[in-house]
């Protein structure tokens, strides 16, 4: 499982990279071959505001659906439309490619409070 | 005991589309003429030619006979898809229908005999399930949950309540949940208790002033009787809640205990899955309604009523009802066929069904829980649910499993359902399932069992003898292709 | 008669390996409170003669009665070929290694609506028009700030009545009609243009119920500028083969019926909902949806699609909780359409026009006037009193469909429907009894 050590993650398996002020955000590695072969992905306005736990998307395989959430409050101010015609991109480079939204963080401090590499990798073993 | 048999291998049939074999001309079809066109000149699209294919009658008559041929029905063997029962289709009952494919709905003298045996129907249906009213227009089963879901709406409404949520088993069916919110309720999951029933105790803590009704299926998914379900109706009642109940495995309880009895206010069943009418590929079914008297006012319009003369007619002045949930009266014909299939077997014969339906299931059970993980030990009636557990420590799935019982020239059971179940396999025989079909079965998933320890390979490029091999879901998602061009 | 299988002997071999003596022990898991031991009320059991012989129905000499229910002709090979155990005794395609036949079928079924209606793509097929039109609204109020639908009067009665039930689970959903103008029963457009909004989803049926064909232009000006969301609702799929595809209108949803393409009355059903759309609303889409697609080894299959929308998957967050198709009925008009041709097809269109245009001027002839001047495709409206009216339908003659009940502001209404099933000779007979 690749779990980049210069990102923060999620318990719901999002990731997020700091950029002067903002956020980059995308699933991770584990999320993406959970969900097996992306077919479609479905992403918020620009603009839009959100708070931390809100519904930045979705994601879905020819099976199931899930919500991508993010990781702290802001607003979208970039969204991926790559992944529109090119939703396989979440299974080949979740954590460059297939980046979802680049949120302008409200409070630069939350980024923080998130999982660092390590954490995540014992919060998998713990869940696994 | 037979061997598992090999079946013939499909012609490998590579069928055109339509549209690809059509050429101007081709069709030489003569249509009823009675009239001068002379004097239609005022349509916009007179002069322009309609978007479909032109094909000669014979490429017509191939093109459906070879593509029929690449699919599988219940006629030509088991089919045991849990919860889905698909049982043999009696041809009479398509025989005793077919009269009324000319009667037009507005041809009231013509509608008086087929609106009579609507009637009959509706009380043999509620004798069958110990309920007061029915009504027959619900098209199919998941429509017929929506409309008992806007019946209990409407109860509260006429009671002055407001209640948002019902409870539902995670043993439920998919569309219960969609169901429900459609009918304006939210859902809340409940869980079953550790042999696979919910306990009155688990549902006693999710009930409070909020509860609409419990949402159930008796037996439920793993083929478990409900036995609290008595006790789970007095504690609902008590709260003011409605039990519903989806009638999708009836055909464990035909004759042998009613759901009125129960303590059930408001369910529904599937004409096409307990009274053996055919599923088409997908529809047409039937999802009738049935209520306890308390409810009967609020089902949907019209009412057969039968004036002092004795015809019998449509009533739309019911200010109660929720109104209607069809433009016509549902599925006429489907209604016909199960009626046909009740007079067919009689009083006797239909408690035979789950009988035989019950036994047929214990049967295969007793013989494959050996050698596949039975999750539940509890006593089952028309089905079972099996599970991956054994094969999955040689990487074979369930998807393995039911794939490769298609080159055994069965329909694969249901899989991944309920959710309940990791890996499930839901078997359900159905009663018409003949003993020595059963042992086939058995045979066929004993070699798969077999197989999956020393070639499960084999089992992951299941199916080998189907017209096509497995098909790739994906692509068919991530490229969209919907319409010929 | 029982159709379990068994012989005495199969029935002991099934108890002993189960372990149990009788029969009723497999019931044993059921409460005895709760077991029924009576003998149900029921008849039967009934032989296969007297099972014909009880349903014999038959229908009336002569009709004139549509509203979205239409006799036409069906050729023998749409029958002959449905009633195929393949076909007629399979499940939904869920194993669609085993299922290309219905798959493949219902693809060519989408492609053919899709065509007919001028729209990208449609579904697999819902229940009937009326659910389709309900379903429409439910996708239009899943769009941002749509809170009112905007129905024509002159929709037929049962769809907006169906459209009713479904609304009044929505909270804050309301249901306006668009009046119709009493001379020639087409839709107010004036009353259309002051009511549209982008907060609204505009439906309108044409031909209407009064078989009137809409101005769908002008409609089109209107709502597709005006209305967050709009749509048309076709109840009499033949007229496809007649008049502009509605597609060309631009609209967001084509629904409606197409039991007229294959399917006969049935005395009501089952019926075939017709549910087409722009390709950028197909993820909002309710029902079923086949795609093409290959299999493993190469080869063109197809497979059900889209299914995260679905009930199974989506749960409560589902388009829509239907979970079937009409997929017979689907077939059959797969069948009839292939069997039809464009010409056939054109002609049977044509014909009925041509049934109406004679009717109308054999009442003519008798001072009779068709109640609204607007163009028809195949049915209209004329006024007749009950009386007449029963004699008539004693007489084996079903001249039309009394509308007055839907319409209270149209006393003594009848709309009488005429198609190629109906002859030169039965128009001048029902002229005559006027």
């Amino acid at each position: 499982m690749n779990i980049p050590d210069e990102l923060y993650y999620t318990e719901n398996h999002e990731w997020g990279k700091v950029e002067d002020g903002l956020m980059r955000v995308g699933i991770t590695d584990y999320a993406q071959s959970e969900l097996g072969d992306i077919v479609f992905v479905d992403l918020a306005r620009k603009g839009t505001s959100v708070s931390k736990g809100d519904s930045l998307g979705t994601v879905e395989s020819v099976k199931a659906v899930s919500e991508v959430y993010s990781p702290v409050d802001g607003e979208i101010v970039e969204v991926n439309e790559a992944l529109e015609n090119s939703p396989e991109l979440v299974n080949h480079d979740c954590y460059e490619g297939a980046w979802m939204v680049v949120l302008k963080m409200d409070d630069p401090s939350q980024a923080s409070k998130l999982m660092d590499s390590q954490s995540y990798e014992d919060y998998l073993k713990a869940e696994a | 005991m037979p061997g598992r048999e090999d079946v013939a291998r499909f012609p490998e049939i590579r069928e055109p589309l339509l549209n690809t074999v059509s050429a101007f001309g081709k069709n030489k079809r003569i249509v009823p003429e009675p009239f001068d066109v002379s004097g239609v000149t005022d349509l916009s699209g007179a002069e322009e030619m309609p978007a479909i294919p032109d094909v000669s009658e014979v490429e017509t008559v191939r093109h459906f006979t070879r593509l029929s041929r690449l699919n599988y029905g219940i006629d030509h063997g088991m089919y045991p898809l849990g919860s889905c029962t698909m049982k043999y289709n009696p041809k009479i009952a398509e025989a005793a229908a077919a009269s009324l494919q000319s009667i037009h709905p507005a041809d009231r003298n013509a509608m008086s005999p087929v609106l009579k045996y609507l009637n009959l129907l509706q009380k043999y249906l509620g004798d069958i399930c110990g309920m007061d009213a029915v009504s027959l227009w619900p098209a199919a089963g998941a429509h017929g949950e929506l409309t008992g879901m806007m019946v209990i709406s409407r109860a509260l409404q006429v009671r002055g309540e407001t209640r948002g949520k019902v409870l539902i088993p995670d043993t439920a069916h998919g569309t219960n949940p969609a169901s429900c919110v459609i009918g304006g309720f939210g859902t809340v999951n409940v869980p079953s208790g550790e042999e696979g029933f919910l306990t009155a105790s688990i549902l006693k803590e999710h009930l409070d002033g909020d509860v609409a009704a419990l949402m159930i299926t008796n037996p439920n998914t793993l083929g478990i009787f409900e036995r609290e379900i008595r006790e789970i109706a007095d504690l609902l009642h008590e709260n003011g809640s409605y039990l519903y109940m989806d009638g999708a495995n009836l055909n464990a309880i035909l004759g042998v205990a009613r759901p009125g009895d129960m303590g059930v206010d408001c369910m529904h069943v599937n004409l096409h899955k307990t009274f053996g009418t055919p599923h088409g590929g997908g529809g047409p079914g039937s999802g009738p309604v049935l209520v306890k008297k308390e409810l009967a006012p609020y089902l949907p319009l019209p009412v057969i009523d039968e004036d002092e003369s004795g015809l019998f007619t449509l009533e739309y002045d019911r200010p109660l009802s929720i109104g209607m949930v069809h433009s016509c009266l549902g599925n006429v014909s489907v209604c016909i066929k199960a009626l046909a299939y009740i007079l067919s077997l009689g009083p006797h014969a239909l408690p035979e069904v789950a009988k035989a339906a019950c036994l047929n299931a214990n049967y295969l059970k007793k013989k494959l829980s050996g050698l596949f993980e039975l999750p539940y030990d509890t006593p089952t009636l028309h089905e079972f649910v099996l599970s991956d557990k054994k094969q999955k420590d040689d990487g074979v799935t369930a998807l393995d499993i039911a794939k490769s019982l298609v080159d055994s020239g069965f329909h694969p059971p249901t899989v991944y359902f309920p959710l309940v179940v990791h890996g499930a396999l839901m078997i359900e025989p159905t009663e018409t399932e003949p003993l020595q079909e059963l042992d086939r079965f058995v045979s066929a998933m004993e070699e798969i069992a077999g197989q999956s320890t020393y070639d499960p390979g084999n089992l992951h490029n299941a199916p080998h003898t189907s017209p096509v091999a497995r098909v790739d879901e994906t692509a068919a998602a991530r490229n969209l292709i919907l319409s010929w061009p | 008669m029982s159709y379990v299988p068994h012989s005495e002997e199969d029935l002991s071999k099934i108890l002993s390996t189960i372990g149990i003596d009788a029969p009723e022990e497999v019931f044993s898991s059921i409460p005895d409170a709760l077991r029924f031991r009576s003998l149900l009320p029921i008849e039967g059991p009934l032989d296969e003669e007297s099972l014909r012989r009880e349903f014999a129905f038959t229908s009336s000499k002569t009709v004139f009665a549509g509203g979205g229910i239409y006799r036409h002709h069906i050729p023998a090979l749409v029958d002959a070929l449905a009633s195929r155990q393949e076909f007629y005794t399979a499940y939904t395609p869920y194993q669609p290694e085993i299922s290309q036949g219905t798959l493949h079928s219902i693809f060519e079924y989408q492609s053919m609506m899709a065509g007919l209606t001028g729209m990208d793509v449609s579904n697999a097929s819902m229940y009937d028009g009326a659910t389709s039109l309900a379903e429409a609204a439910l996708m239009a109020l899943r769009g941002k700030g749509i809170r009112r639908i905007l129905v024509t009067k002159a929709t037929q009665p049962s769809y907006r009545r169906v459209l009713g039930t479904y609304l009044t689970h929505v909270e804050e959903a309301a249901i306006e009609e668009i009046p119709f103008d009493l001379v020639t029963g087409r839709v107010d457009l004036e009353a259309l243009q002051g009511m549209a909004g982008p907060d609204c989803a505009v439906f309108v049926q044409s031909p209407n119920y009064f078989g009137v064909i809409e101005p769908l232009e002008e409609i089109s000006a209107i709502a597709a500028s005006q209305a967050g969301f709009w749509g048309i609702v076709v109840t009499e799929a033949l007229s496809l083969a007649a008049l502009t595809p509605p597609g060309k209108f631009n609209p967001d949803v084509v629904v409606g019926e197409a039991q007229s393409f294959g399917n006969p009355p049935n005395a009501g059903g089952p019926l075939l909902g017709i549910f087409c759309t722009r390709k950028e609303h197909v993820r909002r889409m309710p029902g079923r949806i086949v795609g093409l697609t290959r299999d493993t080894s190469g080869r063109q299959a197809f497979c059900l699609t889209l299914a995260t929308r679905e009930q199974h998957i989506r749960r409560e967050k589902a388009t829509s909780n239907i979970c079937s198709n009409q997929g017979l009925c689907a077939l059959k008009s797969a069948l009839y359409l292939s069997a039809m041709g464009p010409r056939g097809l054109k002609t049977a269109a044509l014909q009925s026009a041509a049934g109406a245009r004679c009717l109308m001027g054999l009442l003519k002839e008798r001072g009779i006037a068709p109640r609204f001047s607007g163009p028809v495709f195949h049915e209209f409206v004329i006024s007749m009193d009950e009386d007449k009216r029963k004699r008539l339908e004693n007489d084996g003659i079903v001249p039309g469909i009394p509308i007055s009940k839907a319409y209270p502001e149209l006393p003594g209404m009848l709309l009488v429907t005429v198609t190629e099933m109906n002859t030169r000779e039965e128009c001048a007979c029902l002229a005559e009894r006027m």
